[in-house]
């Protein structure tokens, strides 16, 4: 099998106790399916279900037994089909006993594969709630003994996920389930999790199979002679929405095997001759230092340039308080000690545990890569390991440099005006609601807690590709239920708790500042989804009545240059100023006023209306810092005017110092001083 | 642009779209006005045996502003400016103004090399060539703070209100800058320079005092600059920096407040339903990195422009900007808008949704992805939001709680823990403000389990309780007394700029710059030290350690042996044919592909490939 080619055998509990769940059963197991599609086209996946009425599997047929357990698809490269297998899960009637279906799981890997060792990994979804069929022989943990060694023998490794809703009480069938699987994970490569809601059912199970590469291998030095040696991997990485190709709809439909590919060519032209193109090898790199470029070739920068060598290099030891937890700068390195070297682990193990003893961190500098241009500074953890099997390690965090900080100062909350300061009733408020809204409940698993949360954008991206790989014109659908309370808390939270919420709306006072009616304020506070402007259009709930009125104000009417006192109306225009393009607004407004009243009438009121319009525009042209505006309006006036003989207008202009606007009244101008002075005595070029 | 082409300050997680808006966004013009009045040269601090004077501490810190600028703004433009000088040079003609400047620079420009440079030591030419004088003196009529005032004004005034935050600092010791003046004349003055002072500040231009005070003599706001800056009340209780024990606090103080806040974004944040906030958030921590690079001409040295444009891959015809994306799903194409797509990542109708709160400890220290974003409330379109914060504030600090919140950013929403910071000051100023950190949590997809790759199913090996004992003694043996995050400086960083400083004020000399971040070699030399990190080692890898490497070692060379062994094989073989007549002859492809690697070995090349590859190898080493 291919280096990070995997079969994966899911096996899922379809019994009655599970029904509840199954929609997020077949959702996530979806999402694994269409990543696969994306990133793994040549992965092996078979579908396992128990806990079904019927019963078909090979081995019911051969030996008997292993009821209730239905092989729905065989082990085989994924394809639209495992899609279909994954979805209306028949709701089965039986309670399962996923000791049988393990059994199955692993019979099918064996039967395909054999010998063959490469990826294989069983993945069992239940409830475990119900007493398991007693073996013929033996105990049930002899069983899981012979399983356990079948596993490890072919190398397959399984991950459980126990799905128990928090309500649920715990009974001895259950303690005893759990202890058998747990059995499992210590005599074969397993790994059992627990979660109770179907949102971190969801988050559960890894959708995407990364091959783990290592960043560094080599010695942690504690000192020039002692070393221990390590290889360092990441701890977290962000998974990101995936880099869609650019389309293009050149090629004829009649063409199928078109890439339907767009290149991206970037050539670099010379400001001399914009037509030339510069060719790669006369090129050189200029680096900015301030306003100075400065050219330096690839190798002249390479003799000079800063190359550190590789290594990781303690510089000590410090108290765990004097690194705050906001200083961690980057996704997160874990240290694991050299695969199979007792003495590394031996060592990390006893370091790891005297740091988390003492609460104490060790500061590291580290060089991952030979010819590596920069070090990082960063700050070693202790990982103690909950599970037997799991080996003691580091999380591994970066620190900022001195340059990376910004010390901005704030005003302290002591120092604010008392009309800032809650009082008592409202601290009192505000401590319930924080005692309250608790997400880590004793008795419960935590909620939302980051490992078991899957990322919102990402379900909805994989299961719109899918839909529209069937339906081209689909529309995105809508976040689902389970997803939905990872973006907004829990509805249920909410009203258990609602009058403790409304509370603090009451004590709280919050009115919108009179001052700043921004009409963008609607724009830069909330971005309204699709599905949610047709939520605000049906039902304008509490909140929307409350503060949305608060945060946008109603847009209030824009000013209009009325006949009456143009000027006036132009400079209340311009002092609203709420946004860049009301300036230009109104400097355009004014340009169609005036071009009317000349336009309009010849007489000499009007032009005088006209010039005092001029006079404001050219005024507020210098202020706002648009001369060009100005000077291109009224280079545009006298060309139109010229020819009808309006030279009164004209010689007005110039005697009113409305001429154009000069490089020394506002630097933006392209006009010198003295074109502007010589504007209004041009000659005309035409009509004399 | 190309941006950092090298990759070499990247790594795959960066991208901060939040610093580039950042620069575009709010631009900076500053303008400096120093006061330069003899008082500003008398010695600080009288006990202190090194003479320094405020003088002295200011050209430090708008030295070290100068260079932080280039590194981080370099777009942001500075003019620096004397009063109650001797000399004048201004555009005004203004008695007792000095603007400074060096060659090939505006009086108000994005700060150079030369400038840096010659600006840090001005001292030594400055009375010279600038000189100082009591400006303001019941002699003469002049009035030379509002002579700078003007000055400043008018050189901050290109650039639009809108875009540009305009700012004047102004330094100095003197408190009653009009005190030597009585009657008519005092108060006139005072009445016009603060009339000035408003003019400015109608204008848009934001005016700030850092005043310098001395231990025996406090700088009193009330006296005059409270109402030149226009402070009231209280406000001047907290304008004014606790008065510098040491010279070198308030040092730290000045560097700190230099610096102008800027906010990255105004959000609004939804506590419950119907209580909704609006904060402002700041970037306090971002890596920075070399400046951009852009590509010249290698002849005239002149900047080049890049032209992008998009090719059909089928057709090889010009579009242009597609507006559609595909992804390839199950072998089928599958296309996108650009509205579907921003549709898809839009899953929070709000900016920050809180979710609830959990202990402190149950955020991991590996619950982390991107440098943490700084909250702090303002009261600008939401009256009433500071207190609902302060209120959240403490309940969270005082019960040991964050908050979990859901941020909706449109390129990546995600769930954010939400921690009070409490205010931690100290003489040298605020070092940490108070407000909420924001960090950005992973998704489950996003986190690895790296620990578990070489799970067995056997039990893992923990450390004795020795072994620990051990491990503990040597923890306290190198422990870093007073360690503070930011006390090192990026050695990749200041040697870039060392050596583009350097060129750029064309000194043949490389700057050679120091590694802080190597460890202390004398420390660890230390003999307790040693005799720990010895102990230590005995304990957890056995008493006869070295020698044991050093025989596993002497085995991996027994390996090396063996392998020269086999490339004297492979030579002697590939001697049995003669490789040049072969390839002459064309008949290198009826070899086999054993006897091609024998010559490939013999030779040190590499063996990997196909035939052709392999022969084309041969080709190339023979020189045919």
């Amino acid at each position: 099998m291919a280096r990070n080619k995997e079969a994966l055998v899911l096996l899922l509990d379809v019994g009655p106790s599970m029904h509840g769940v199954l929609q997020e059963v077949e959702n996530i197991c979806s999402t694994l399916v269409h990543k696969k599609l994306v990133y793994n086209r040549s992965d092996e996946i078979g579908v396992v279900l128990f806990g079904t009425k019927e019963t078909s599997n090979e081995l019911a047929k051969e030996l008997g037994g292993y009821k209730h357990v239905v092989v729905a698809r065989d082990i085989k490269v994924v394809d639209e089909e495992t899609t279909n297998a994954l979805q209306n899960l028949p709701r089965g009637t039986s309670p399962g006993d996923f000791l049988d279906a393990i059994v199955v799981g692993l019979d099918m890997l064996i039967r395909k594969f054999g010998n063959i060792k490469g990826k294989q990994r069983m993945c069992l979804v239940t409830d475990a709630q119900h007493p398991l069929r007693d073996p013929p022989q033996g105990t049930k943990k002899d069983q899981v003994d012979t399983i356990a060694d079948q596993m490890k023998r072919h190398e397959i490794k399984m991950d459980c996920i126990i799905f128990r809703e928090s309500g649920v009480r715990h009974n001895a069938v259950m303690d005893e389930n759990d202890q058998l699987l747990y059995h499992f994970r210590e005599r074969s490569v397993t790994k059992v999790v627990h979660v109770d809601s179907p949102t971190s059912l969801l988050g559960a199970l890894r959708t995407r199979n990364v091959l783990p590469v290592t960043v560094f291998r080599g010695d942690l030095e504690v000192s020039s002679s002692f070393k221990i040696k390590v290889w360092v991997y990441k701890k977290t990485s962000e998974e990101k929405f995936p880099t869609l190709k650019k389309y293009s709809d050149k090629a004829p439909a009649s063409d199928k095997f078109a890439s339907h590919e767009v290149k991206v060519d970037y050539e670099y032209k010379s400001v001399l001759e914009p037509d030339t193109v510069v060719p790669p090898d006369q090129r050189i790199k200029g680096y900015l230092y301030g306003p100075q470029v400065v050219p330096i070739s690839s190798a002249e920068w390479e003799a000079v340039k800063f190359k550190p060598e590789k290594g990781v290099k303690l510089l000590g030891f410090t108290d765990r308080s004097s690194i705050s937890r906001h200083y961690f700068m980057k996704d997160v390195f874990s240290f694991v000690p050299e695969p199979g070297n007792t003495k590394a682990v031996a060592a990390v193990s006893a370091l790891a545990r005297a740091m988390s003893e003492m609460n104490k961190v060790a500061i590291l500098r580290c060089v991952w890569r030979q010819g590596q241009g920069n070090v990082a500074l960063g700050v070693l953890t202790p990982n103690i390991s909950s599970a037997k099997n799991v080996l003691d390690s580091f999380y591994f965090n970066i620190l900022p440099f001195a340059e990376d900080i910004r010390e901005f100062q704030f005003r302290s909350f002591s120092s604010l005006p008392s009309s800032s300061q809650p009082t008592k009733e409202q601290q009192e408020a505000a401590d319930n609601l924080v005692k309250m809204l608790d997400l880590a409940p004793p008795g419960r698993e935590e909620i939302l807690k980051p490992d078991f949360t899957p990322n919102p954008m990402l379900e909805r991206f994989y299961r719109y590709l899918d839909l529209k790989s069937k339906q081209p014109d689909a529309n995105v659908p809508p976040l689902d239920k389970c997803l939905k309370k990872i973006t907004e808390p829990d509805p249920d939270v909410i009203d258990y708790q609602a009058p403790l919420i409304k509370k603090l709306g009451n004590v709280f006072e919050l009115k919108e500042n009179p001052k700043k009616k921004k009409a963008r304020t609607q724009d830069r506070l909330t971005y309204t989804g699709a599905d949610d402007q047709a939520k605000l259009l049906e039902e304008p709930s509490a909140e929307k009545v409350g503060v949305s009125e608060a945060l946008y104000p109603p847009k209030k009417k824009a000013g209009e240059i009325g006949d009456h006192n143009p000027v006036q109306d132009f400079e209340a225009m311009l002092t609203q100023r709420s946004s860049s393009t009301w300036v230009q607004t109104a400097i355009e407004e004014m340009q169609k006023y005036i071009t009317a009243l000349i336009q309009d009438s010849c007489d000499r009121d009007n032009h005088q209306k006209a010039l005092e319009c001029l006079v404001a525009l050219r005024k507020a042209c210098i202020i706002e810092q648009e001369p060009n505006e100005y000077n291109g309006f009224v280079t545009k006036l006298c060309q139109k005017f010229r020819p009808a003989g309006d030279k009164i207008f004209l010689q007005l202009l110039s005697s009113k110092k409305a001429s154009l606007i000069s490089k020394e009244e506002a630097p933006d101008s392209d006009v010198t001083e003295e074109m502007a002075r010589n504007f209004c005595l041009k000659p005309e070029p035409s009509s004399q | 642009m190309d941006l950092d082409p090298e990759g070499l300050f990247r790594d795959d997680s960066d991208e901060d779209d939040d610093n580039v808006q950042e620069r575009e966004a709010n631009k900076e013009m500053v303008v400096y006005l120093i006061d330069a009045s003899p008082k500003m040269f008398t010695p600080a601090t009288k006990a202190d045996e090194k003479e320094e004077t405020h003088f002295h501490t200011i050209v430090n810190c708008i030295t070290h502003a100068l260079k932080t600028q280039i590194i981080g703004r370099s777009y942001d433009e500075v003019a620096i400016c004397f009063f109650n000088t001797k000399e004048k040079k201004n555009l005004q003609e203004l008695a007792g103004v000095y603007v400074y400047n060096v060659t090939e620079r505006e009086p108000l420009d994005r700060p150079d090399a030369r400038l840096i440079k010659e600006f840090s030591c001005i001292e030594d030419s400055f009375m010279s060539n600038i000189g100082s004088r009591y400006g303001i003196t019941s002699g003469s009529r002049e009035n030379t703070l509002y002579n700078a005032l003007w000055v400043a004004q008018a050189l901050l005034r290109k650039g639009s209100v809108k875009t540009v935050s305009k700012r004047i600092v102004i330094f100095t010791n003197e408190d009653d800058p009009f005190g030597g003046l009585t009657g008519a004349v005092k108060t006139d003055m005072i009445r016009t320079t603060i009339q000035r002072a408003r003019d400015a500040q109608d204008l848009g231009l934001s005016i700030e005092l850092l005043p310098l005070s001395r231990p025996d003599e406090e700088f009193n706001m009330s006296l005059f600059y409270a109402d030149l800056i226009g402070l009231e009340g209280d406000e001047i209780v907290d304008y004014l920096p606790s008065s510098g024990e040491k010279l070198e606090d308030m040092t730290n103080q000045l560097k700190k407040r230099m610096m102008k806040k800027r906010k990255v974004k105004t959000l609004a944040f939804a506590i419950t339903n119907d209580v909704c906030i609006e904060v402002n958030t700041y970037a306090l921590i971002r890596s920075t990195t070399p400046g951009a690079i852009t590509w010249l001409d290698s002849i005239s040295n002149l900047p080049l422009k890049a032209e992008r444009s998009f090719i059909c891959n089928d057709t090889g015809a010009l579009i242009q900007d597609p507006q559609k994306r595909f992804q390839v799903y199950n072998d089928k194409i599958v296309k996108f808008s650009t509205r579907e797509l921003s549709d898809v990542k839009r899953v929070s109708s709000h900016h920050l949704r809180l979710l609830g709160f959990k202990p402190l400890d149950y955020l991991k220290d590996y619950h982390n992805l991107r440098p943490s974003t700084f909250i702090y409330p303002s009261d600008e379109q939401i009256f009433g939001s500071t207190r609902v914060f302060v209120a959240l504030h403490s309940s969270m600090r005082r019960l040991g709680r964050f908050a979990l919140a859901f941020y909706g950013n449109p390129t990546r929403p995600q769930l954010v823990a939400l921690i009070a910071q409490e205010e931690v000051t100290s003489a040298g100023g605020q070092i940490e403000p108070p407000g909420i950190h924001m960090i950005y949590l992973p998704y489950s997809d996003d986190v690895r389990y790296p620990e578990e790759v070489h799970l067995t199913s056997d039990d893992a090996p923990r450390a004795t309780d020795e072994q620990i004992k051990k491990a503990s003694n040597l923890l306290r043996r190198i422990d870093l007394k007073n360690f503070s995050v930011c006390q090192f400086s990026n050695p990749a960083l200041q040697r870039h700029y060392g050596i583009l400083e350097a060129l750029a004020l064309g000194e043949d000399e490389m700057p050679d710059v120091k590694d802080e971040t190597l460890p202390d070699e004398e420390g660890l030399a230390r003999p307790v030290v040693v005799k720990a990190v010895e102990e230590f080692k005995a304990s957890v890898y056995g008493e006869n350690y070295d020698q044991e490497e050093a025989e596993a070692a002497a085995a991996k060379a027994g390996a090396s042996k063996k392998r020269k062994a086999l490339t004297d094989a492979a030579a002697e073989k590939s001697a049995a044919h003669n490789w040049a007549e072969l390839a002459d002859t064309g008949k290198l492809k009826d070899m086999t592909v054993v006897d091609l690697k024998s010559y490939l070995s013999a030779h040190g090349l590499p063996v990997s490939g196909k035939k052709e590859a392999l022969v084309s190898r041969i080709l190339t080493h023979l020189g045919k």
